[in-house]
């Protein structure tokens, strides 16, 4: 929590400063109007009195009222602006630190959690410096200085205060420490119904071809027991806050005005008028204390929540990028769209063991490279070290003749074009989708646009969509199918006009038809681009120039597709499980 | 078909809240509560508990004040002589008596409201669980699955606060506006109307506040919504991000929404913050104009000193009701919204009832036959128009098309999961609309391409809902498909809960489902064939696991394989959700149409 504080700026400690004086001049006003209270009852009581005198302590009061009214404003003010200020900062450092991790970092905190950790945990921390804030500093003023105000005016009186204060906070603590983990495993049961439900719903075809309704309708009513169960014992245990309160606040009260009777009795002459005027004033002070202490006991559960909030904050931001930038920005201009792995190893963080071992080969300007193995043997691994979503852990990856490491970022991926697994599409348009990011050129035309749409095969689908090219794509890519995806994804990387194209298993969404007719259009219309092409497919990768086969992380075969099928025995038991004895035959 | 949706988080309420948080309008307030408060009925002996015994609790919460006015009174009369003081304590001891019930009164009427909000919510989740399977499937594939899913949750959570805290704290409210009301017009008629005139005074300049602060925290709301889609999706495309060097962008982006959030942010919050401190001042002003239009009435002798104490507590127990009523509108209101979802999911059109049918399908062995089918998803865009085959038992059937051809049209109309519009089909010479669905779908195994998978041990996983099924029964099944020896590595073998300590390989995830069909062991199949996500060596073991399961069966096969396609004795094809061509794979090609060409630019080398 103290290391989020460091991101206030001097104008906001002048804010807070400011808010400490207000908050002060609050709590003196707050605790002026008994005063004024004390001198009404006086003046009532005392027969002859003036009624301008009266009238002259209302005012006073009434100024303290409205003094202390505006203090609050005034202090809401400066504390929203710090809170939401701070927030701000907080959630564009995250944001900026999460944008610059490469996948390494990433995956490591795993995507959903940077979300919630840029998200909900930095509200989290702006709740709680506003309430915080003002709490942390009204709550103890006003409870010791209310004490100075009721202290030596009789120690009865006092000492009920006190009891009241230590049977709530108390009461607080017993009702907290019961309900946390309860609130906590609600929290999770939630979770679990939510997924019964998600799953009934996914799976509502097999559910039904199962019949098995009352299956999943005894499963919900369990997590829904459960859940109920839970809720129930913390409503129960919350329904005891409220009347507690009453009864304690009322109590005190009634305490106070017993005790008065008792004391005022035994006392005689003016003494009695002094007792009976303190009583009235005691029993308002009484309520300023015991508000001040639940002030505080809140404070108190908003602080260790926060405190995991800031934690989770700090995390992210104390993470070191592994990722770092080289100095140059252009390359040789004799060996452009070439890419070479020299004697390339790669471990993931925390792994046991290296995924790939010692790869050498090279792709030249134009040439197709496909990539092909069973799931594990570090396919996607390896073209993954080429944008540097990772660094290679021995050997060097070398593109246009130049250590991947070498280049700003920038310069490198300005070379490349990627198209992922999963295709991304981000809310916007056809337009904005296919000319996403930058590449170091004027932005893309019109012209271009539809050429690379084209290229994608996605003309089609795209000129019946509203719009067209201006229809608007649903965040995440909702209102496309997942095959329109691919090619959308596909036609962002033509339109960059890289060097070298990146296709990570991108082709798998696609129907064979497409496949083929895409794979054709995109070796003839972008000819004298690289690309590196990872497949599950053989009929994806069959016509390539080379063919690099991956098993266990290590090369066991480079070639043609007919090299392969008579020299590899691993891509020959792939072309088995895949193709019919002829078409093998016949290659 | 149309695709599924994902499911997408709401944004979450706008963090720090606070009164006046802006609720959902509801089209028909008065509806949504009636149908609420039928909903509630049978609770309605433990409601009016609640409520009278919120009321008794209250109206003690008002005595109170009178009562202590009556001590000040006993000792300001007894100041310059003697106090009564068994008078006074009797008093107390009345008090004392008074404040326990009261107590006792709230107490009690939090807990049961506290069973009745938990048994409700608890009844509505449960009901919303239930219609999911009694809609046809038609509702689904037209909404989205977070859709439903919020309205389990965050809809029925909604009503439950409401019934806990606002119903509850409305009736003491009310109570206590009345009763204070009462007390002080009994007490003294000019004091009353100054209290109430402080009060309204100020009760005004909150629900100004109010009013204004509403399009803040909706602004908020809807920034909120904005930075968030926009890190979701920065974050979940990273990597697309970074390589497309558009991580410049979307930083700008982020900072002028971050920037328009924050400003929305403290404005919002520094309304809501106004609230209290304004509820302050208007108990303090109420405090000093009865203080001082009493002390006036006090020297003129009209009224004693205990009256204006007892007007200083109902000041201050009458500005509290108010804000409180004007907080429960707007919770209210949101209520009503969310009761409008959960009802209106409740109430809509279920699958027909199918009680009466007579139709019995037993013993079935396999011939399917398509008579004059016509079908569309909207009664508008009819697909298949007409559409008839013959299928006989244990014969295999490959759907094929291009990609959103439409392939699952088939499996739905088989399964019942859509209705046709005309003609029917029949199992065995019985149309399937004569017999249950039920009845029509235990004829079925089915394995679809998304494994689908619950969190549960593996032997749950594949025995399902069928019953009786002995733990030999699943090793047999689980030794066909080649999952025993895997399954038995695992440290609690078939009891290993999926999703927690056993993760599978998408091609293990897809034998479990087959597993689970050749347990349900049904005389048709339905055979979603998986594209591509798995390797090479678990493909051949799915192969040879699904050559086990249609062996003997009528198997209909979505199908992405060429030896399926090639081998099956009847080929359908699908294009834009119609079915353009039928036959054999000889007899098609030779026809030379859509199926040859989509079948020839599979293997054609390119270039």
């Amino acid at each position: 929590m103290l290391k989020i504080i460091k991101y206030l700026e001097t104008k906001d400690w002048g804010r807070i400063f400011v808010s400490l004086w207000f908050i002060v001049a609050q709590v003196w006003l707050d605790l002026r109007m008994p005063d004024y209270m004390s001198e009404i009852t006086r003046l009532v009581q005392t027969p002859g009195s003036d009624m301008s005198q009266i009238l002259l302590a209302g005012g006073k009061m009434l100024l303290c009222a409205l003094g202390s009214l505006l203090s609050a404003v005034i202090v809401g003010y400066l504390v929203a602006q710090v809170a939401a200020g701070l927030a701000m900062r907080l959630r564009e450092r995250v944001y900026s630190k999460t944008m610059s991790f490469s996948m390494e970092e990433v995956s490591g905190f795993s995507t959903a959690s940077l979300i919630t950790r840029t998200t909900n945990d930095i509200n989290q921390i702006q709740m709680c410096v506003t309430m915080g804030l003002q709490a942390i500093i009204k709550a103890p003023i006003m409870a010791v200085w209310a004490i100075g105000k009721i202290a030596g005016k009789g120690w009865a009186w006092t000492a009920a205060t006190g009891g009241t204060v230590l049977v709530l906070v108390t009461m607080l603590a017993v009702l907290i420490s019961l309900t946390m983990p309860r609130f906590k495993a609600i929290q999770r049961l939630t979770d679990n119904l939510n997924r019964v439900t998600r799953e009934n719903l996914t799976g509502l075809r097999v559910v039904r071809a199962y019949h098995a309704e009352d299956y999943q309708q005894a499963r919900f009513e369990k997590a829904n027991a459960e859940l109920t169960g839970n809720h129930l014992f913390t409503s129960r245990a919350m329904a005891f806050m409220q009347p507690n309160m009453t009864l304690l606040m009322s109590s005190l009260g009634l305490a106070i005005y017993w005790i008065g009777l008792i004391l005022i009795d035994r006392a005689s002459g003016m003494a009695r008028l002094n007792l009976f005027s303190d009583m009235v004033v005691f029993s308002q002070y009484a309520m300023q204390v015991v508000m001040a202490f639940m002030l505080l006991t809140m404070t108190f559960i908003i602080l260790p929540r926060a405190a995991v909030s800031a934690k989770r904050i700090n995390e992210v931001l104390d993470t070191r990028e592994r990722i770092l930038d080289g100095t140059v920005t252009a390359s040789p201009a004799d060996c452009q769209g070439e890419v070479e792995f020299r004697h390339v190893s790669f471990r993931y963080p925390d792994a046991e063991d290296d995924i790939l071992h010692d790869v050498s080969f090279t792709a030249h300007r134009g040439e197709t490279v496909a990539f092909i193995g069973s799931t594990g043997s570090g396919k996607s691994t390896l073209i993954n070290l080429v944008p540097r979503f990772y660094d290679a852990t021995e050997g060097q990856v070398l593109v246009d003749g130049v250590d991947v490491r070498r280049y700003t970022q920038e310069a490198l991926h300005n070379k490349l074009g990627y198209v992922p697994q999963r295709a991304v599409m981000f809310s916007g348009t056809v337009a904005s989708n296919v000319t996403y990011g930058e590449n170091g050129r004027a932005p893309a035309g019109p012209e271009e646009i539809r050429r690379a749409v084209a290229i994608a095969q996605a003309q089609e689908f795209v000129s019946k969509m509203e719009g067209g090219y201006d229809a608007p794509i649903a965040q995440g890519g909702t209102n496309v199918s997942g095959g329109q995806k691919q090619r959308l994804a596909i036609a962002r990387a033509v339109c960059r006009q890289p060097e070298i194209y990146i296709f990570d298993d991108s082709f798998s969404a696609l129907d064979y038809k497409t496949d083929r007719i895409l794979r054709k259009t995109l070796r003839e219309q972008t000819s004298g681009a690289t690309s590196l092409i990872v497949a599950q497919r053989i009929g994806t990768i069959v016509d390539a120039d080379r063919i690099i086969v991956l098993d266990e992380g290590r090369v066991v075969g480079q070639g043609t597709h007919r090299e392969l099928l008579k020299s590899c025995p691993v891509y020959l038991e792939i072309a088995q499980s895949q193709l019919t004895k002829e078409e093998i035959e016949n290659a | 078909m149309p695709e599924k949706d994902e499911y997408r988080r709401r944004p979450p309420h706008g963090g720090p809240g606070g009164p006046g948080r802006p609720g959902e309008k509801p089209n028909d307030f008065g509806k949504a509560i009636g149908q609420l408060a039928a909903y509630c009925k049978k609770y309605l002996p433990y409601i009016l508990a609640a409520l009278v015994l919120a009321t008794a609790g209250s109206v003690l919460h008002i005595i109170g004040p009178d009562k202590l006015s009556q001590i000040t009174d006993l000792i300001a009369a007894g100041l310059n002589g003697a106090i009564d003081v068994p008078a006074a304590q009797a008093v107390c001891w009345s008090l004392v008596v008074l404040y326990l019930c009261s107590w006792a009164f709230s107490l009690l009427q939090g807990q049961i409201m506290a069973y009745v909000t938990q048994a409700v919510s608890r009844g509505l989740r449960s009901d919303i669980s239930r219609k999911i399977n009694r809609l046809p499937l038609r509702y689904f594939d037209s909404t989205s699955i977070g859709n439903t899913l919020s309205r389990v949750t965050n809809d029925v959570d909604t009503i439950a606060q409401t019934l806990n805290q606002s119903l509850g704290g409305m009736v003491t409210a009310a109570t206590t506006f009345v009763g204070v009301l009462l007390m002080m017009f009994t007490t003294n008629g000019l004091m009353a109307v100054t209290a109430i005139a402080a009060s309204l005074l100020g009760f005004g300049l909150m629900m100004t506040i109010i009013a204004h602060s509403q399009k803040y925290f909706m602004r908020q709301q809807r920034e909120l919504g904005v930075i968030n889609g926009h890190i979701e999706q920065t974050y979940a495309g990273h990597n697309v991000v970074k390589v497309y060097n558009g991580e410049k962008g979307a930083v700008a982006a982020f900072r002028e929404m971050n920037r328009r959030l924050y400003d929305s942010a403290w404005k919002s919050q520094f309304m809501s913050g106004l609230m209290q401190p304004l509820m302050g001042f208007v108990g303090n002003f109420g405090y000093v104009s009865v203080c001082i239009v009493g002390a006036l009435l006090a020297m003129k002798g009209q009224i004693t000193f205990g009256v204006i104490v007892a007007f200083m507590m109902y000041v201050r127990l009458f500005t509290q009701p108010l804000s409180q009523l004007a907080q429960a509108v707007t919770s209210l209101q949101s209520t009503a919204a969310a009761c409008e979802r959960v009802f209106e999911f409740l109430n809509e059109q279920e699958m027909e009832d199918e009680t009466g049918k007579t139709g019995q399908l037993e013993k079935v062995r396999g011939d399917v036959e398509f008579r004059h089918v016509r079908f569309g998803y909207t009664p508008e865009k009819t697909i298949i128009h007409d559409f008839s085959a013959q299928v006989k038992a244990g014969q295999k059937i490959a759907i094929v098309g291009p990609t959103g051809a439409g392939k699952t049209t088939m499996v739905n109309l088989l399964m019942r999961f859509y209705e046709t519009d005309a003609g029917e089909i029949c199992i065995d010479g019985v149309p399937t609309g004569s017999v249950t669905r039920e009845n029509l779908r235990s004829q079925f195994c089915m394995v679809l391409q998304d494994t689908w998978l619950f969190e549960g041990t593996i032997r749950e996983n594949i025995v399902y809902s069928k019953e009786d099924v002995t733990d030999e029964q699943v090793v047999r099944a689980c030794k066909a498909v080649g999952l025993h020896h895997y399954i038995m590595t695992l440290p609690q073998g078939y009891d290993a809960v999926l999703g927690d300590n056993a993760s599978l390989s998408q091609g293990q995830k897809q034998l479990i489902t087959i597993a689970r069909a050749m347990i349900a062991n049904a005389p048709i199949l339905i055979l979603d064939e998986a594209t591509s996500s798995v390797d090479t060596r678990t493909e051949a073991l799915i192969q040879s696991a699904m050559d086990k399961l249609m062996a003997g069966r009528t198997s209909f096969v979505i199908a992405h394989r060429l030896s399926t396609i090639r081998n099956a004795d009847l080929i359908l094809v699908m294009k834009d959700g119609d079915i353009i061509e039928s036959g054999s794979h000889q007899a098609l090609m030779a026809q030379g149409g859509f199926y040859a060409e989509l079948y020839n630019s599979q293997f054609e080398q390119a270039g």
